[in-house]
Parts: structure tokens; sequence; C-alpha cells
């Protein structure tokens, strides 16, 4: 593959899930029993022959810093190149950014000191799994300066995200943002490549003009004169721009289709924490769920997530939960459609139901 | 400053463990694979490091492979480091005297220069096939207290065993007058767990001297031991009290497992305090749909099947109707639909066919008498076709 660094944003409309933003990044948003969603990106870009990344970070990255630690899960951690963590008001940059053309402006010092001749530039708000270097191949062949990745799908009446029109060369032709169409709609992914000179010049013109919208100002011209492509990338993606479509992300690794499409073939690389492995009591009933290393059941499980180290008590009963690491479900307790997150206990005997659309969520650390 | 460790653990992992049969064909007895998602070494090392020692040498000799690839740089057990962590130890051709490692003693005496090169006070001699957890810097304090040239931790064991075992005889105050290795008719019940500390420069003193001596078998239980008792060295009994399984044989590695289960486990994986560290695979985690009681299920598995009694190790399918029971399943097997599965150890990227049957329920099984005591043995990567049939206390080498 032609030589490519990445460029990763790990903070990208936190807004969207307050509820597990509190106290981390979005790309710090622990997922489906194990995983933390930058670890999609993450991994693509080094399955993709990818070896330096820089992360972008902005506020509330400590969790996103404990979780990379220096990169060695992902074979980052190097002399050359590696894992560059990326944090406001370094170099370049002397404020937060507020969108996303700041956020690059803080990573040119770090792009102009990279001799790779593409950059990757990617969200960590999904799930998927994409060979980059598919992408970067095709960008090459058709010379275009810039390419960006999209995902056909079903749209709902409302979104927020970017649609793009396409000829049958696969050039853009149209770019539409913020606008309710639904139907099967081609949804940007935030993720594109280009030339890292080119996108460097990009970087500079667009602080020169005070450009603010990376898409507004910069893609949306660009589609009617320049010479943008779109990559279709048609594996399995989910979002994760609210609570409900956080718990759908989950619930589809239940799956057996999703779960192999996710994490056959190729690995997807995350921290790594020594547990046992789970134990199940002679009491224990669990069906159609995920259950990671560390848990202890005593009770019923049905249709849920269970991170690492999460008991679930006698006599309990957990149906359609996602339980984060170290959850302690008390004797007797019933869960249904409950979001737990770190640390949370729940004494025993209490009821907590949400529902499919709603489910009900709570705070890191809570005791009930 | 002088850089120096104060004690640098040696470990031995050469050894063939020809008593796990299909087992160690192809790997060393360390590398086995014991508890869902860990392998025998993963004790010691994790012990050392639990310990506060963070200088390893791993002598290796028998079938390395599986093990260095495993070792690695020492990252999962925190001993990758600039001075000190884990190293592989394998015989190496001199300029003279080119020799495999002849015996436990000889492993050791080829890496003098080895253990030099961290100047330390004391050397902790370990071996690769028990199952335990353990503070060394606690024997290392008793050692020190002691004032001893040599201390071996040993443990009571049950006296009809103790043939078994390297006997130690002591005195009131704990320390040794007489060590038997393997007595037919044992005087105390008092047994050697293998795990010495010396004083190095006593360590490094009868190592060239035993080398010397072309009647030795190089080996410490034999030779080491008894000539430093008859020099009239201090040596001294460590007693340790906890869990503590050699698992050499098909019956105890078994056994050993299955101590894992049950509401009040013998020995528990699960005690935070003193963590066994792993090379941990990047397996989602397991996904269950199945009946799982009592048993231990690692991540990366795909249960639809039924579990019971069990310990499956990372990354196994166990189909829909299939049945696994009072088994050990080390990783990456597949049981496919119908399979029937009672009493057996089934090593790594193993294939059990559609409706096959292996091994025997446990009520008859263990009945057998034989290598295995009845349990059923399938060596790495064999498949048993649909519908095939091994019967109890089989060992299983090749595709049936």
């Amino acid at each position: 593959m032609a030589s490519t660094v990445g460029v990763i944003f790990s903070s990208v409309n936190d807004e969207n899930v307050p509820e597990l933003t509190k106290v981390r990044s979005k790309g710090s948003i622990p997922y489906g029993g194990r995983y933390r969603l930058v670890d999609f990106a993450l991994s693509c870009m080094v399955n993709s022959g990818i070896t330096t990344v820089g992360m972008i970070t902005k506020n509330n990255y400590q969790s996103l810093m404990d979780h990379l630690g220096s990169g060695k899960e992902w074979d980052l951690a190097r002399k050359e190149g590696g894992l560059i963590l990326l944090p406001p008001y370094s170099d370049e940059s002397e404020m937060l950014y507020r969108n996303r053309l700041e956020g690059l402006k803080g990573a040119s010092a770090f792009l102009k000191k990279c001799k790779e001749d593409f950059v990757v530039v990617a969200d960590s708000d999904a799930v998927y799994k994409l060979d980059y270097s598919k992408v970067i191949e095709q960008h090459a062949k058709t010379n275009a300066d810039i390419t960006l990745v999209y995902h056909e799908h079903e749209c709902g009446e409302v979104n927020s995200y970017i649609m793009l029109d396409t000829d049958k060369t696969g050039k853009v032709t149209s770019i539409d943002v913020n606008q309710a169409a639904p139907g099967v709609r081609k949804h940007y992914i935030n993720v594109f490549v280009a030339r890292t000179s080119y996108l460097l010049n990009l970087i500079r013109t667009a602080i020169s003009r005070g450009y603010s919208s990376f898409s507004g100002d910069i893609l949306i011209p660009a589609a009617k004169t320049g010479s943008i492509y779109a990559y279709k990338y048609e594996g399995y993606y989910q979002s994760i721009d609210s609570l409900q479509s956080y718990f759908k992300a989950n619930m589809d690794l239940l799956n057996k289709k999703v779960r192999s499409e996710l994490f056959d073939d190729r690995d997807i690389y995350t921290k790594i924490n020594d547990a046992a492995p789970a134990k199940f009591t002679a009491e224990a009933k669990v069906s159609n769920s995920l259950i990671h290393d560390g848990c202890f059941i005593e009770g019923t499980v049905e249709n849920s997530i269970l991170f690492r180290g999460v008991k679930v008590g006698k006599g309990a009963v957990v149906k359609n939960c996602i339980l984060m690491s170290e959850n302690v479900v008390g004797d007797g307790c019933k869960l249904a459609y409950v979001i737990s997150d770190k640390d949370v206990a729940v004494s025993e005997g209490t009821s907590l139901a949400g529902c499919a659309k709603k489910p009900y969520f709570i705070n890191k650390g809570m005791h009930i | 400053m002088l850089r120096k460790k104060e004690c640098v653990a040696m470990l031995l992992a050469g050894g063939q463990g020809s008593r796990l049969y299909a087992l160690t064909s192809n790997i060393a007895k360390p590398a086995v694979c014991f508890g869902a998602k860990y392998r025998i070494i993963d004790f010691p090392l994790s012990n050392c490091i639990n310990s506060g020692i963070d200088t390893v040498g791993v002598l290796t000799q028998y079938q390395p492979l599986v093990l260095n690839e495993y070792v690695g740089n020492g990252q999962p057990w925190d001993l990758d480091r600039t001075f000190g962590g884990v190293h592989i130890l394998s015989p190496y051709e001199a300029k003279t005297d080119t020799s495999w490692y002849k015996g436990t003693a000889n492993a050791i005496y080829q890496n003098i220069r080895f253990m030099k090169m961290y100047d330390p006070e004391y050397v902790l001699i370990l071996s690769g096939d028990h199952i335990y957890k353990m503070d060394y810097d606690k024997m290392l304090e008793a050692h020190k207290a002691t004032g001893a040239d040599c201390t071996i931790a040993c443990m009571k064991v049950p006296m009809k065993e103790a043939s078994r075992f390297g006997i130690l005889n002591t005195n009131p105050d704990g320390t040794i007058y007489e060590f038997e290795e393997k007595p037919k008719q044992p005087k105390s019940d008092l047994a050697s767990m293998g795990i010495y500390i010396f004083t190095a420069s006593k360590l490094f003193k009868y190592l060239e001297l035993d080398e010397k001596d072309p009647d030795s078998q190089n080996d410490f239980g034999k030779n080491i031991l008894p000539a430093m008792l008859n020099a009239g060295e201090k040596m001294c009994s460590y007693k340790f009290e906890g869990y503590w399984k050699d698992v050499g044989t098909i019956s105890s590695l078994w056994e050993a497992n299955m101590d894992l289960l049950g509401d009040a486990p013998k020995f528990d994986l699960r005690d935070t305090e003193r963590v066994i560290h792993s090379r941990s695979p990047l397996a989602p985690p397991a996904y269950v749909e199945g009946e799982v009681v009592n048993s231990l299920i690692a991540n990366g598995c795909d249960i639809e099947g039924d579990v019971i009694n069990s310990v499956i190790g990372t990354g196994c399918v166990i189909e829909k109707g299939a049945v696994v029971k009072d088994s050990v399943l080390m990783g990456n097997t597949v049981v496919k639909a119908g399979a029937n599965v009672n009493y057996s150890i089934i090593d790594e990227e193993v294939v059990i066919g559609k409706k096959s049957k292996v091994g025997d329920v446990i009520e008859k099984a263990s009945l057998i008498e034989g290598k295995t005591s009845g349990i059923t043995v399938l060596g790495r990567g064999i498949t048993v076709s649909d519908g095939g049939n091994v019967p109890a206390g089989e060992i299983v080498d090749k595709n049936v």
C-alpha cells in the first residue's frame, strides 16, 4: 500500500450521547463487552498497514489516554511513527477547537512532519470494519482530490448526516447536510482520504479565508468545482449518535453474522485486562448473550451484553441489558432494558426497567 | 551505581512431560493449556512478578517453539524490562564441551554467566509444571532470617503419596537433616515442591563441583542438595500452605482443572489480589446460548450446545445439540452438532465430528484403570470424523 498516515477524531458530537460521554469522549465509549469505539477506526488503520496515527483529542480524554496507553496493543508503540496524541493547546492551535477544520489545523504540525503521501482521516463514532488500503487504492486510481467513504442505508426523518450524490464514475455531484430525506441514501461516514500535501494546503487556505465548516465551506463547493470521489463501504456499519443507536449497535452483536463480520478474519485490537475465565454456577441460566472473561453468573441472563467482571447474583434476572465492566447485580434483582455504566452496584431485590426505545441508563459508579 | 538484582529466578521449562502423552507431543509441558485461558508457565511467571522478582531465565530444551512464542518479550507479565525481564535460555554451542542440558543442575550450570550478569545475592529455582500461587518474597525473607544457604519450599502430602516426591526430613527448628528423592519408605510427609532459594555464591560453588564429578546425574534432587547437606551447609525447609498441584499426569491435570469449579473452588482464579497474567488472545466475549452449568468459559467461545462441569478454553465452538460434560477443552476446538464429549481432555485445534462420541460418562469411565485413569485424551489438531467413536481412556494423536 502507498505510504499512509492516519488521523482520528476521538471527540465528535459527544453531545449526542450525553449519558455515555459524561465521563469520557466518544472514542472511549465502551462497546460490545470489551471494546471502545476508537478500537474500530484504530484497528482498521493498523490492519490496513498504517503505522503512524495521530489521535486528535478535545476534552474528557483521560479515559481515552488510559485506554490507548503507549499504543502497544495496536502495535503502535514505535520508534518511528506509532500512536501520537494530539491534544488541544499544542503547537499551532492556541484554543480549543470548535469545528473539524480547527481540529485539523491543530494536527497540521504533526502532518507536516509525516513523510507519508496519503492521509486517512476518520471519526471514532461508529462500529465498522473497513480496509482503508482499498480506499487509498481507488483514490490513487481516480486521481481525486478527496475521496469520501459512504455507506448506503435507510435514513430516518431526522438526521444530521451528510448525504452524497454521485455519478456513474463515482464522482460526487452534490452534498447535502442535515436534510431530512427518508429513504436509502448514501451516508458519508466521516472517513476521507487525501494526499497529505493536498490536505495541508486545504487547511492553510481555510484558515486564511476564515472558513469554519469542513463540509459547508470545503466539501460542498469542491463537489461543484473540484474532483471529489466517493468510495462505497458495504460492510456492517452503525453510527453511535444516540443512546438508542448505542443500544442497537450492541444488540446487533448477538447476531452471528454481524459478529463474524466484525471479529473473524482480522482482529479488532483493544486494551487487555487479565481476568479469569467467566464462571457459571450450577444455577446459571444464560441465553443469547455475550459474556466476557471475569464474569460470575449465578442467575439468569438473556439477550444481554456483559462486560468484564460483571456479577449476576442468585435468582437475579437480566434481560436485554448492557452491563459494563465490574457491575454487581444483587441476588433477586430484575433488570430489563438497562444500560449501566462501569462500576455500578444494584442491591438485592431491586427491579429496574426501561424499554427498547428508551433504555434505562445508570451513571458510572452509582449504587442503587 | 552498579546495577544488580537481589534475586534472579531460573525457571526449568525444558522437561518433556512424557506422562502427558499426546498433550506434549509437540510442545513442552510448561506450555500446556490450563484453566481455559492460561498455560502452566503463567503461574510461576505471575508468581515472580507478584513477588517483586523481575528477572527470570526460562530454560528450554524440549520442543520450545510454542513456549518461546508464548513467553515472547514477557510483556503480558510486565517482564519486558531494559534491565532484567524474562529471557529464554536454550542450550547453546560453546567452543568446547557443547551439550544439551544433561540434568536440572547442568541446565542452571550452563547459564551461570546469565545469572552473574545481574550479580544476585540469591537465586530462586522454579519448575514449570505446577499450578499454585505463592509469594516467593516471603520465602526469601525466611531464607534471610534463618541465614540458610539453601531453603526448600515444602508442603504436607498424604503419607501414602509421599513416595512420589522428594521428601524432607527436618529437625523441629525446620532445618533439614536428610533429603530423600522418591523414597520407598518415607520417614516424613513433607514433600519438596521443587522450589529452591540458594545463596548465589553457594549455588555457583556446588554447581561447579557437581560439574567436575563425572558420576553425577547433574540433578538438583539427586546430587546438589545431598552434596550440600553432606558438606554441612545450612539447609532449611519453608512450609507452604495453600493450593499446589503437580500437573504432570493426565489425571492430575484433569483434577486441577476441576478444582477451579464449584461455589467454593479449591483454587480460585478470580482472586484479584494476585492476578495470574497470561497472553490473553484478542477475542470478543463468549456468545452463550446453550445450557452452561458449573463451568468456566473463556472469551471467543460460541456455545450453543450444553456444557456441564467443564472448562472451555478460548475460541471453542460447541454447536447445537452437542453435550460436553466433565471435560477440559483447551481452546479453538469445534464440537459439532449432536456430538457427545465425556470425561475427556481435548487439546487445542481439535474438530469433533457430528454425532460422534468421545469418552464415556464419568461414573463408568473413572473405573477404568490405565495410563489415564479412564480419561480420554485427544491430541492437538486431530479430527474425529462424523459419527466417530473414541472409547474411554484412549489417547488419540492422529485423526479417527
